[in-house]
């Protein structure tokens, strides 16, 4: 087991609900970003003596722009629905780490000074009375501090009755944040790296084409079969995007091999940007439009200069909300792309597309030695969809799953679908100066898996998203598993297709094959 | 005294129905610039308003999400459904085409009383025993509870213990409308009964009572789940483009 300086959560019989522990993560807060990456941005360097005006400046402004924050902010009854319902709240028992203990940090200051009630109670010195509180300095700590305990998962806004989503709220206490100085150290700086490089881990042109080289060999030493995976190739008709992980991390390289592969055998002609070499968009987790726009606007800018036809992004959850919900919006409209297709396509709809054609060649039995299951990404399951019709999403990656593989377990339906637990490490989280709220935030996940591990002998957990599959690898060890236990959707179908030309994979002189 | 609750009552009314109707424009003229229902959503208009209704009507969501709360929160919205209903004879004359129906719904009024107040006290003890409900409890929140649970509870008393002239107040309503003051009757639980009534009306604006229009506006319930099809651009967010 990886070691921890903090309780690990103990896997039980099934997932309980805690009693609370007031301020038991008040701790947990991550680095902020330095005066240098908040200006790259638009945003103050430092908080300044002004912190109170711009705070509510910068609350009031969101308020009327953003109709979610307006009405979300007015209209919870405290109902207690999602109380039990965040997974960091099931791992660490914080209260507020409770969907609406969240949302009333912010709230509280909205009544106060937004509210009729709030300005009336305030002035009688009572504001408590109808939840509402005086803006201190202290409180803009604890929502640095809560505000980077929220995965923008969206589990709360699927059992709220009036669908609150308390990641509209997160990513407005985090855009006003960083508006007045206080904005995070790791995603601040991944947007700048976009910004500069063109994709999170900054890795510039040069060695992304070594790694693409080097994946090309390893693909036709494993097969015998010439695999290209091309970058900037003007001209080609699909233009990849994929987060930058997929270079490099595992086991998220297989799953861009896999694509390769895909792409290779259906006999399109693709390519991967240097200048748009990341699906994933930070500029969402921090809540800021403006950002998020000039992001999206590189996918458009590469399509173009590329002259594309198409767009697939690759295996990313909250990549895919940003291209499937937002992109039209943020950098469209797309009517230079051919219309015939989706705009943009998922890899698993191109993918689950050839199944059904019939172009691939699949030996399911290369699967033979894993039992798997299904991790649904939280943005993939509720903030988007696959295909034609709502819920495409869970059922097109289980299909394309079952298509490669013989060995399938979905985990405890309370977890999966759109009642999926994050992985913990999603919106922003994904950084090791907040290791502890990552790890206590799989338990539930954690949980579900060990269930249908000890019940139907599962040996691995398929992803869709490089946080997940990044978080999976670090977080599995804690828990007493490992850490390959986690693998690319696209790894699955990588392992079980059959090139054309390839010869037999039971035969032993794979050498021989030109 | 008359006079007084007469104009307690046409105050009352004048904020609940400009106050809402205020605070109803301001959620449709702020824009929601990003596609976020929380999917699997509906992929067409029809499906919205489906969707919609099962919220409104059935609270789907909470029921998926804890039964308790979902049965007391259920009884007492549907309990007061159907009170209100029952009390339009109050405010209605035999010759109005809905008559028949108010006077069907009579006797479930009644019943319907009683499930209110029951699934009051129901929300009201998961507020106190549930520790996470607690701990987001404000003193408002227990006193919305508590006023809704008099207004019930001394609706209920007046109709089984302590009647009151029902014609009496019938025609004190009537003559409301036209600004023709006429006597209530000065029975104390009548008085406290339509007392809270105003409260409840004055505070409804200002409140999370506001949750009764503010849902037909939340985004994740509201919206079309389209936006590879339909650009969705709003007005502040196109000024970037400019």
């Amino acid at each position: 087991m990886a070691k921890a300086d903090f309780n690990v959560p103990e896997l039980g019989e099934s997932i309980e609900v805690p009693a609370i522990k007031e301020g038991s993560m008040a701790h947990s807060s991550p680095f902020v970003a330095k005066p240098q990456f908040q200006e790259a941005l638009g945003f103050k360097g430092e908080i300044g003596e002004n912190w109170k005006e711009d705070t509510l400046e910068a609350m009031g402004d969101l308020l009327g722009k953003y109709r979610s924050l307006q009405v979300y902010m007015d209209i919870c009854v405290k109902c207690g629905a999602c109380t039990d319902k965040c997974h960091y709240f099931l791992g660490t028992s914080d209260p507020l780490n409770m969907p609406v203990g969240r949302q009333d940090l912010m709230r509280k200051v909205y009544r106060r000074y937004f509210t009729f009630a709030g300005k009336f109670f305030g002035k009688l010195g009572i504001p408590g009375f109808v939840g509402a509180a005086d803006l201190e300095r202290d409180m803009l700590d604890e929502w640095y501090s809560y505000y980077h305990q929220c995965s923008e998962c969206r589990r709360c806004s699927v059992f709220c009755p009036y669908g609150i989503d308390t990641a509209e709220i997160t990513m407005a206490g985090r855009e006003i944040l960083a508006r007045i100085g206080m904005g995070q150290k790791y995603d601040n700086e991944i947007i700048g790296k976009v910004y500069t490089i063109g994709n999170n881990l900054g890795l510039p042109e040069r060695a992304l084409a070594d790694t693409l080289e080097g994946l090309e060999e390893d693909i036709e030493d494993d097969t015998g079969v010439q695999v290209k995976l091309p970058l900037d190739k003007k001209g080609a008709d699909i233009l990849l995007v994929t987060p930058s992980a997929d270079f490099f991390a595992e086991p998220h390289v297989d799953g861009l091999m896999g694509y390769a592969k895909v792409f290779h055998e259906a006999g399109v002609s693709w390519t991967l940007s240097s200048y748009a070499s990341e699906a994933a968009n930070f500029g969402m987790f921090i809540g800021s439009y403006k950002n998020m726009r000039e992001i999206s606007l590189r996918i458009r800018k590469a399509a173009l200069e590329l002259g594309v036809k198409r767009i697939i992004f690759g295996e990313c959850g909250h990549a895919w909300r940003v291209a499937y919900s937002f992109l039209n919006t943020l950098a469209g409209p797309f009517d230079f792309l051919d219309q015939k297709y989706p705009i943009p396509q998922h890899i698993l709809e191109f993918t689950w597309g050839e199944i059904q054609k019939g172009t691939l060649n699949i030996d399911k039995s290369l699967n033979d030695d894993m039992t798997l299951t299904f991790h649904d990404s939280c943005n993939v399951a509720r903030a988007s969809r696959m295909g034609d019709k709502p819920g495409g999403q869970f059922v097109i990656p289980r299909n394309v799953i079952k298509a490669v593989c013989n060995n399938f377990v979905d985990m405890d339906p309370d977890t999966i679908h759109e009642k999926t637990f994050c992985c913990g490490g999603g919106g922003g989280l994904l950084t090791d100066d907040l290791m502890e709220v990552r790890v206590k935030g799989a338990m539930p996940r954690m949980q579900a898996l060990n269930e249908v591990t000890q019940e139907s002998g599962v040996t691995h957990m398929a992803a869709i998203c490089a946080i997940c599959k990044s978080q999976f690898t670090k977080i599995l060890p804690y828990y007493g598993m490992t850490m390959d236990q986690i693998v690319s959707v696209h790894q699955l179908v990588s392992n079980a297709l059959i090139l054309s030309g390839q010869e037999d994979t039971d035969s032993d002189d794979e050498d021989d094959v030109a | 005294m008359s006079t007084f609750y007469a104009i307690l009552f046409i105050v009352a009314t004048l904020v609940l129905v400009i106050g809402v109707a205020r605070r109803v424009y301001l959620y449709y003229k702020v824009p929601a610039p990003l596609k976020i229902p929380t999917t699997p959503a509906p992929v067409t208009r029809a499906g919205v308003v489906l969707r919609m209704f099962r919220e409104v009507v059935f609270f789907e969501s909470l029921f998926k999400a804890t039964k308790w709360t979902w049965l007391f929160g259920w009884m007492f919205h549907i309990g007061l459904a159907l009170v209100l209903a029952r009390h339009l004879r109050y405010f209605m004359d035999d010759d109005n085409i809905f008559w028949p129906l108010i006077e069907l719904i009579q006797p479930f009024g009644i019943y319907a009383g009683f499930a209110m107040v029951l699934g009051l006290l129901g929300l009201l003890g998961r507020r106190i025993f549930v520790d996470r409900v607690r701990y987001i409890s404000a003193p408002s929140d227990y006193a919305m509870l508590l006023l809704l649970i008099g207004i019930g509870a001394i609706g209920l008393a007046i109709k089984f213990i302590f009647r009151t002239d029902v014609v009496a107040v019938k025609s004190f309503f009537d003559g409301l409308w036209v600004f023709d003051w006429q006597d209530l009757p000065m029975d104390a639980p009548l008085l406290i009964h339509l007392g809270l009534v105003a409260v409840l009306f004055l505070i409804f604006p200002i409140s999370k009572l506001l949750h009764a229009p503010g849902i037909f506006f939340s985004p994740s319930r509201n919206q079309v789940d389209n936006p590879r099809e339909v650009r969705h651009v709003a007005d502040w967010a196109r000024k970037l483009e400019e």
